[in-house]
């Protein structure tokens, strides 16, 4: 992967640097703002991707494998996370019937 | 022989564990057995270890296990040392502790706590003989330290009574003051000669040439307040008489047979360095005679079979420390063997007798037990003979060297020891005549008091017997027999001799003075005996229940009021100034600012508590802002 195929140079790689931090900041203030187990949970995996795309940016205008070789391996890993955090969250409405975040305040000193 | 030498204490300590981890699962005989073979594997090994030894060239054996600890200008080994004198103390120690746990399976029997005993007596020879083999004095330290925990252990054996809870802790206490002379003198050996190893203290102690220098002066001074503390001398004799609380096999072995004598081993094995030191020396003798007189002036007027042996026991140990302070060694050590026989008979006879009458112990309430425990009677008797020191009786040997050697020395000191061998003979006479002799005054019927089992008679007969015969082991030289001790002891006490015969002071005395002393010594016995005969047979004397009239009798049957005087000028200035402190610097300093320390946590928690909401979301917040400012601090070193 000596030169950046033609294709790519098409779009410049600070586009790709906005898209991802856009997505980021929606994925923060979906984390912040919502009370939605499910949907706090999407942001954060919202906020993931946007840091993959931005690696699999770099990696492609640096001409550098290994960022793309980290994206499959935090792939994997998300996709455990995604298995582990539902079924918290299954476990949290059995529990509360509800997937509202707010009601677990049990931990209030 | 080195593995045989490390395998003596650990039989005992096997012993220990065994009967200690089996309390309430062994049976009343297996574990008396445990107990019982333990010390009887002890001593056979021990008499093994004398064979060899004695095949030997007679040079001191060391073991070195490991090194214990060690610095740039010294170090400790965990090492053991056998030369003669830690031979005879093992023979001792363990035969006649072996005879004495023979005897606490019939004594101990109903008890309930009976595998307890065994383990902590186990506990206790384990001790006794990690002191006697230990080759430096730190490791003598361990088991000085060891017996005076067990001796607590024992005395205190039944803890429901809390008056023998007091015993054990009197005990405890009074120790642990010696303990720390003790503890003082050896630093002060480390810092002057860099070594506390026996051999290598021989040596570096045989190069001093000064007599007295005041360095070693307070050494010796140090030491002695250990063996004071241990061997119950004055001013630290009274727990002695306390510790009686501790069932009677106890008494007779560790508060008469064999820890009481540490102090004189100690002292025995510092030879080399009390020989430099004639002034401390003589500060033992006066030490030792003062309390040999009270001692026997005070067992003159108790009236518990048990108080009268120990204080005849602190009035013994008197007479041995006057041995030391005149530098008879092996005089001394004479009567640490003769002592353990003949008083361990005495306890034990004592013992059979408390047990004959269940547990009573009032000699006003004896009387005529003659018929009714024959064997304890003549065992008692012949104890008795060897204590008051008639010949050729034990007693009579050791007593008459240590005699002999005071008046060589010091003619003031013999007289009064003298005097005291006879009010020995008469206190001692006194308790025989009021427990044996005329009508049982007590309130039991005759069918209930009874024979001592088998298994306490047996080591009954064979003390007796080693106290009648065990004499001959050091013939006065008049007999012109060999002094069998005083040969095997010689190079243990070589450097003490070198000493005293450079600097000229050694003391000899005639053959036919020799003979004068042995002489006077029967003859004071004798009258001490017939006073005794004459007011407790002829006219048949009781001691009253009133309270005692005149000023002498009042004076000893209260003890010289030490207790009282201690309790006075010691124990109650400390509760004072204790009260003192604890409300001002207790409750006034340390509480208010633990208090202050306290309040000012929780009102600083209850302040941050709020930040604990309780919203995951607030927490995802403070975190994303967090790491925000961790980013821009790394980036941007804003900060």
């Amino acid at each position: 992967m000596n030169q950046i195929p033609e294709i790519f140079r098409v779009v410049p790689v600070n586009h790709f640097v906005i898209l991802a931090s856009i997505l980021f900041s929606i994925g923060i203030l979906g984390v912040l703002t919502r009370r939605n187990a499910i949907i706090i949970f999407m942001s954060i995996e919202l906020m993931l991707n946007s840091v993959n795309l931005l690696f699999v940016a770099f990696s492609t205008y640096k001409s550098d494998p290994a960022g793309q070789v980290f994206v499959f391996f935090i792939m994997a890993i998300a996709a455990a996370e995604v298995a582990v955090g539902l079924a918290i969250i299954v476990m949290i409405y059995r529990r509360i019937r509800s997937t509202d975040v707010s009601i677990l305040n049990n931990l209030k000193g | 022989m080195e593995k045989l030498i490390a395998i003596i204490p650990a039989l005992p300590f096997l012993g220990f564990v065994l009967n200690g981890l089996g309390v309430g699962k062994l049976s009343k005989g297996l574990a008396g057995g445990i107990g019982a073979l333990a010390s009887l594997a002890a001593f056979v090994v021990s008499i093994l270890v004398l064979f060899q030894f004695k095949s030997g060239d007679g040079q001191a054996v060391v073991v070195n296990l490991w090194t214990w600890m060690s610095s740039s200008s010294w170090k400790i080994d965990f090492s053991f040392h056998v030369d003669q004198l830690t031979l005879i103390m093992l023979m001792v120690v363990t035969g006649v502790g072996f005879l004495i746990h023979v005897f606490s399976i019939g004594y101990m029997h109903e008890d309930e706590g009976f595998g307890k005993f065994f383990s902590f007596l186990n506990l206790f020879l384990f001790s006794m003989l990690v002191l006697v083999l230990g080759g430096n004095l730190l490791m003598t330290f361990i088991g000085w330290e060891g017996v005076g925990l067990c001796s607590f252990l024992l005395i205190g054996f039944w803890n429901k009574n809390e008056a023998f809870n007091e015993a054990a802790k009197k005990a405890f206490v009074m120790n642990r003051i010696g303990d720390l002379g003790f503890l003082a003198g050896i630093f002060l050996i480390l810092f002057r000669f860099g070594t506390c190893q026996y051999t290598e203290l021989v040596q570096a102690l045989g190069a001093i040439e000064t007599v007295n220098d005041p360095y070693l002066v307070w050494t010796g001074i140090c030491f002695f307040i250990g063996a004071m503390g241990k061997s119950a001398q004055l001013p630290l004799f009274t727990w002695l008489p306390d510790a009686m609380a501790g069932p009677t096999p106890v008494s007779a072995l560790i508060h008469a047979a064999t820890m009481v004598t540490s102090g004189i081993y100690l002292v025995i094995r510092m030879n080399a360095l009390y020989a430099t030191i004639p002034d401390v020396q003589e500060f033992i003798l006066w030490i030792g005679m003062a309390t040999a007189l009270i001692g026997a002036l005070i067992g003159t007027s108790q009236n518990d079979i048990k108080k009268v042996l120990a204080y005849s026991t602190v009035s013994q140990l008197g007479f041995m420390f006057v041995a030391l302070g005149v530098g008879a060694y092996t005089a001394a050590l004479f009567h640490v063997i003769t002592h353990a026989f003949f008083k361990a008979l005495l306890f034990l006879g004592a013992g059979s007798v408390i047990h004959g009458l269940h547990e009573e112990q009032d000699i006003r309430k004896m009387g005529g037990l003659k018929k009714a425990l024959p064997i304890t009677y003549i065992t008692f008797l012949v104890a008795n003979l060897a204590i008051a020191g008639i010949p050729p009786f034990s007693g009579f040997f050791s007593k008459d060297e240590i005699l002999a050697h005071t008046f060589a020395s010091n003619k003031v000191a013999y007289i009064i020891l003298a005097i005291i061998a006879g009010i020995t003979a008469f206190y001692m006479f006194r308790l025989l005549f009021l427990v044996f002799f005329n009508e049982y005054r007590g309130k039991l019927s005759a069918e209930k008091i009874h024979e001592a089992p088998a298994s306490m008679s047996i080591p009954l007969i064979i003390l007796a017997v080693l106290s009648a015969v065990g004499g001959f082991i050091g013939l006065p030289e008049v007999f012109h027999f060999p002094h069998l001790l005083g040969d095997f002891l010689a190079p243990v006490l070589q450097p003490a001799k070198s000493f005293a015969n450079t600097h000229s002071l050694s003391h000899t005395i005639s053959h036919s003075e020799e003979w004068m002393v042995m002489g006077a010594s029967v003859v004071i016995s004798l009258i001490g005996i017939g006073i005794a005969y004459s007011m407790y047979i002829s006219k048949k004397l009781v001691p009253s229940e009133e309270a005692p009239v005149g000023f002498f009798h009042k004076l000893t049957s209260n003890k010289f009021y030490v207790d009282e005087i201690y309790d006075a000028i010691i124990v109650k200035p400390i509760n004072l100034i204790s009260g003192i402190f604890a409300i001002l610097i207790d409750i006034l300093m340390i509480n208010l600012f633990v208090e202050a320390v306290g309040i000012l946590t929780k009102g600083l928690s209850m302040g941050l508590k709020t930040s604990q909401s309780g919203r995951v979301t607030g927490y995802a917040f403070l975190m994303f802002c967090s790491i925000l400012a961790f980013a821009v601090f790394y980036l941007f070193k804003v900060f």
